[in-house]
């Protein structure tokens, strides 16, 4: 992954900084209990959501169980229809062929549009390098991007700056890329918006080069989507001549007809709208409209790892909504920055271990920062069973070292760090007795063996973390 | 190279998953609409949807809507507007503003032009979305796109009640946008503010009977 946050202490001492900014303590509560609350609302208006969730879990499953044939019939569809298709194996050669796409065009500027693959990999980082500005375009990415500083939140990555460090950061940096921002700029969130849509447009109106991601990819027609809110990402789909999209290779569904579940639990979910204001889906390149050169960059960097574990391979079905940040305890004290990756909060303390694997301080203390309360689970809408697969990965990290091991000591530390906090624990337990009901001992469905019902799902006590602490921990000093 | 890799990430893909269990059918037990089988109540529910998302509803017959747009344009100050191929020819002739054929403007000039008007492929009802495929009177993505105001007319027999009977009719091969209300951001403490790269103003007008 990332070169960018490679040396990031680990889970406790990262989150114990995060914890002392108290500007950033506030903001996080506000937001993640905001978001929340509103999501809450949006799913109650669907009377169906549960079968909604147990399909696109399982529409999930079934791509992940024939993910070779899937990813072959979208690279026939894209192929079909004008695109060009690239297979990645790692963050290296991702952004290897991105430089040489990007450089082939003779430009040295390109516009993006939010994308965690891209920030996976580093990408803005290597293109940086090879004299190639890669310009975000979303406003919270902007704000990142200027202040050079590292996104908290998948949804909100600026979640933790306030207006008044906005207004400073547009005032003192957007004049060093381009248009500066205008005089007497205020706080006020649509002056805010105002200055960035000015600082942008221009940029949007050159560029020959965007760079994108995807929420979905098609295998049956090729067909790519871009959820978004702001109208950036369909400036970048849009106006560019050559576009340049990169996807995990885990991304991809069956079938059109599979979006019909999507379309309705992703908006929910994550911005728990009805629906977000902007969808733009293409397949290919179309005649006259849009850009005349598609590429499609398919990436695997760890992947294919995670898919080999049996339990921990659920978490590829993730839809990156971000409704388990927003119920989360330790993500709500800890922040964003303390998980040292891309993707924070619980589906991060899962994703990342399994990407980047459990060989640094920081990636092995991730499946320990966590009061295994369950609330995560219970939002999720893909279904992904996030304490079971933290505790298969806590197996997994312990076994590897052995006591006293730098990495066993590292993932105690997290662990000490969720015991020390009363509130954390109390929170959890609290969430956990209300989800407990939702926690079925094993799943159901016919079939002693099934994709993701192949072992028993992890107990779930009144306090889970207590009790798995006192399991693992007796006799023991922290 | 990227060659090799793809014999690699399939082959990798291969080991992971072979010897797993198979993935049963995918059970649909989901509603395919919420809303009543009703033709007039899903057409309230669009309306409903779409103001609550902040775009400015309106509705007429097909012999007022010329002069509701003209109207609409002149209220919201445009004097110039795209006009996409196969829009009805009767409608900008009812507008003071100056219509502006869409003859492969540049992202540029189209920055230039005050607003936009366009038919759609269909509408949603439970969401308050409408579709635009690019079909006759839509035009390509960029002239919805770039000026700041979009007014987007509906008939009613466009409005499905939800997404999945949206999808059916819609062509993947097309290049679709999907609009949910003016563009928005929540980016700054939460706080929405409308408006951000698409158009900050978008008028829909719902209409009874042939256009
Ligand atoms: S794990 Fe589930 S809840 Fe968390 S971001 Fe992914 S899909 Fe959303």
């Amino acid at each position: 992954m990332s070169g960018i946050f490679v040396g990031m202490p680990a889970f406790p001492k990262a989150a114990r900084e995060a914890v002392q900014d108290g500007t950033l303590r506030a903001n996080l509560r506000h937001a993640t209990h905001t978001i929340r609350d509103k999501r809450a609302r949006a799913v109650a208006e669907l009377a169906d959501w549960a079968e909604l969730r147990e399909a696109g879990k399982r529409i999930k499953d079934r791509t992940l169980r024939h993910l070779d044939t899937y990813l072959i019939q979208l690279e026939e569809a894209v192929t079909a229809a004008g695109g060009t298709v690239h297979w990645a194996a790692d963050a290296a050669e991702a952004n290897r062929i991105v430089t040489e796409l990007v450089k082939a065009t003779g430009e040295s500027e390109v516009v993006k549009v939010k994308s965690m693959a891209t920030q996976e990999i580093g990408l803005n980082e290597h293109l940086e390098a090879e004299g190639i500005r890669a310009y975000e375009t979303d406003l919270a990415e902007l704000i990142v991007q200027l202040g050079e500083d590292r996104p908290s939140h998948i949804l909100v990555p600026a979640i933790h700056r306030n207006r008044g460090e906005i207004r400073d950061i547009f005032r003192e940096e957007m004049g060093k890329w381009g248009r500066q921002a205008p005089d007497g700029l205020s706080d006020s969130p649509a002056e805010l918006a105002e200055a960035a849509r000015l600082h942008l447009r221009e940029k949007f109106l050159r560029a020959k080069v965007g760079i994108s991601g995807a929420n979905f990819m098609v295998a049956e027609t090729g067909t790519l989507v871009v959820v978004e809110s702001e109208g950036n990402g369909r400036m970048c789909l849009t106006l560019p001549e050559t576009l340049i999209s990169v996807v995990g290779i885990e991304k991809v569904v069956p079938t059109w007809r599979d979006l019909e579940v999507f379309l309705q639990t992703l908006p929910r979910s994550s911005t728990a709208e009805r629906m977000n204001p902007y969808t733009s889906t293409w397949t290919g390149t179309t005649d006259g409209d849009g850009p005349k050169t598609f590429h499609l960059v398919l990436l695997d960097n760890g992947r294919t790892d995670a898919l080999a574990d049996e339990v921990g391979r659920q978490a590829l079905r993730c839809i990156r909504c971000s409704a388990c940040l927003n119920v989360c305890p330790v993500y709500e004290r800890a922040g964003g920055h303390a998980y040292g990756s891309v993707y924070p909060g619980p589906i991060g303390a899962i994703l990342t271990p399994q990407l980047r694997g459990t060989t640094s301080e920081i990636d092995a203390s991730l499946p320990y920062a966590s009061s295994l309360c369950g609330a995560c689970y219970e939002v999720c809408p893909v279904a992904i069973d996030i304490p079971e697969v933290l505790v298969h990965l806590r197996e997994k990290v312990a076994g590897q070292g052995g006591k006293g091991h730098r990495l066993e000591k590292a993932a105690m530390k997290a662990a000490g760090w969720v015991l020390d906090r009363p509130d954390v624990l109390a929170a959890g337990e609290r969430l956990a007795s209300k989800t407990r009901t939702l926690h079925p001992r094993k799943l159901p469905g016919p079939g002693a063996r099934q994709w993701t019902g192949s072992r028993d799902l992890p107990e779930m006590p009144a306090a889970p973390f207590r009790d798995w602490w006192k399991k693992n921990r007796t006799g023991d000093d922290a | 190279m990227s060659r090799d890799s793809r014999e690699r990430i399939l082959s990798r893909i291969r080991s992971a998953v072979g010897g797993a269990p198979e993935a049963p059918e995918v059970p649909r037990a989901y509603l395919s609409r919420h809303a009543p089988e009703d033709p007039d109540a899903v057409l309230d529910l669009l309306h409903e949807n779409l103001a609550d998302y902040r775009a400015h509803v309106h509705r007429t017959d097909g012999a007022g809507l010329p002069a509701l747009i003209g109207r609409l344009l002149e209220e919201r100050g445009a004097r110039t507007v795209v006009v996409p191929d196969g829009l009805p020819a009767r409608w900008p002739a009812a507008w003071a503003a100056e219509p502006v054929p869409d003859t492969g403007l540049t992202a540029t000039a189209l920055d230039a032009v005050d607003a936009v008007v366009t038919g759609c492929a269909l509408a949603v009802a439970e969401t308050g979305t409408i579709v635009l495929d690019g079909g006759p009177g839509q035009g390509r993505r960029a002239l919805t796109l770039v000026p700041d105001l979009h007014v987007c007319v509906v008939r009613e027999d466009q409005v499905v009640a939800s997404v999945p009977e949206a999808l059916p009719r819609l062509d993947p091969l097309r290049a679709l946008t999907w609009i949910s209300g003016p563009s928005a951001t929540s980016d700054i403490e939460l706080d929405r503010v409308e408006g951000v790269h698409g158009p900050r103003t978008l008028e829909v007008v719902l209409v009874r009977g042939p256009v």
